[in-house]
């Protein structure tokens, strides 16, 4: 692989990673996107999903993430996420738990907009759930 | 004159007094460290916030579809006052400092005829305000069962101020908080959350190198889904700010407390050794006399 892309995860706690790797695989709301170094300049927001990270000499690692954001420049890619956990870290407890939360969003959704977002956001953590 | 027992008893009480006081200066000293740090580990995020919203906006404004929470709701009459301090007092003039500008503020917008709500973060902030305006607190916050506050506080502030935003029950709402400048100075600050006031999209803008920004979903469904998250980022950046701003005013409060102390615990000491000399020097004059007469 030729060019490197400098990676970017960022919570609003503290910087995850910064560092070069060769592809990025975010989990995009109108589908996944695989990002390497030279991309075009692209903004997305995340749905539910994880994140994989793959550099050269390093295994693959996979992040969970709660919803984001993700932005290519010519510098980078930078991934903005509230709630960011490595998937070895989670575990179905707290899957469930997401669920939950989900679920009850879609129960207190006042307007079919955002129902619909609510219930694409529980179908996703659902297919996780089956994924893990 | 007090007796000699009594300024014992006095020296040892600031003694003690000034050993408290040392305690929370070293205590202040290190949790400042740690809400320093935490500070500059928010840095990155909120910076990058502003940086895609800077350059999402500048497209947005003037637009007529526009949301509300960048462009407002075209009207100022209802004004919601976010007003954050410390739980904890002992921290010299930090939570009046703040409370001082949110009640000039409040009795400003009142004055000229604006309905304002009131919503506090942190005990010390509801203390100073509900005596003028209890009728207006909308809302409270306390944290005092927590040790480090996280994004999921500031998340849980925004949300509701988000809730009462979408009902209809504010138009412009102004966060109130500490400024962290050095340890030594905190200012107290005003910053309007809602419409949004964006940094200047000149400095925050990337160059592309000609190529365009391909937006998914849609520029303005971006937009929609951030500014909420804007919202609490800079609510939370605010928190940190508090937080370290009063480590930072206590620990020089509990400096000067302790210096104070040492000043006393020398002036006791001083008048204690001279009425104890006074004391014996009355007693040989006693005897001396004594003798004389004899």
């Amino acid at each position: 692989m030729a060019e490197k892309l400098s990676f970017d995860l960022v919570s609003p706690e503290r910087l995850l990673i910064s560092e070069q790797v060769d592809l990025v695989t975010v989990p995009g709301t109108e589908g996944d996107m695989g990002i390497m170094g030279g991309h075009a300049p692209v903004m997305s927001t995340l749905r539910p999903g994880v994140i994989g990270v793959e550099a050269e000499g390093q295994p693959e690692r996979h992040y969970f993430v709660r919803g984001g954001f993700a932005e290519v420049t010519p510098a980078g890619l930078t991934v903005l996420a509230e709630h960011t956990v490595p998937l070895d870290e989670l575990d179905a407890a707290a899957l469930e738990l997401e669920i939950e939360n989900a679920g009850q969003d879609v129960a207190d959704a006042k307007t079919d907009a955002k129902r619909q977002a609510a219930q694409e956001k529980l179908d996703h953590l659902k297919q996780l759930r089956q994924a893990l | 004159m007090a007796s000699l027992k009594d300024l014992r008893n006095r020296i040892a009480s600031v003694k003690a007094t000034q050993k408290i006081t040392r305690a929370m200066q070293m205590v202040a000293a290190a949790k400042l460290r740690r809400a320093q740090e935490a500070a500059e580990a928010a840095r990155p995020y909120a910076e990058r916030m502003d940086r895609v919203l800077a350059n999402l906006s500048a497209g947005m404004i003037g637009r007529s579809d526009a949301p509300a929470l960048l462009a407002g709701t075209g009207n100022d009459q209802v004004h919601l006052v976010i007003v954050a301090t410390a739980d904890r007092g002992l921290c010299g003039g930090f939570n009046s400092s703040i409370a001082r500008l949110a009640r000039q503020n409040i009795n400003r917008l009142i004055g000229e005829g604006k309905t304002v709500k009131i919503l506090t973060v942190g005990r010390k902030g509801h203390d100073a305000l509900k005596r003028d305006f209890g009728d207006k607190i909308v809302k409270s916050y306390e944290f005092t069962g927590i040790r480090q506050i996280g994004f999921a506080q500031a998340e849980d502030i925004a949300k509701t101020v988000l809730e009462l935003f979408e009902g209809g029950e504010f138009d412009v709402a102004t966060l109130f908080y500490s400024k962290f400048v050095n340890v030594v100075s905190q200012i107290p600050t005003a910053q309007q959350i809602i419409p949004a006031s964006l940094p200047d999209a000149g400095e925050g803008s990337v160059d592309l190198g000609g190529a365009v920004y391909e937006y998914e979903p849609e520029e303005s469904e971006i937009l929609e889904e951030l500014l909420p998250r804007n919202l609490s980022v800079q609510i939370f950046r605010a928190l940190l700010e508090n937080v370290a701003g009063e480590f930072g005013a206590k620990m020089s409060a509990m400096d000067n407390a302790t210096r104070n102390a040492g000043d006393m615990i020398k002036q006791l000491n001083v008048t204690y050794n001279r009425s104890r000399q006074a004391m014996i020097t009355k007693e040989l004059i006693e005897i001396i006399s004594g003798a004389e007469a004899l």
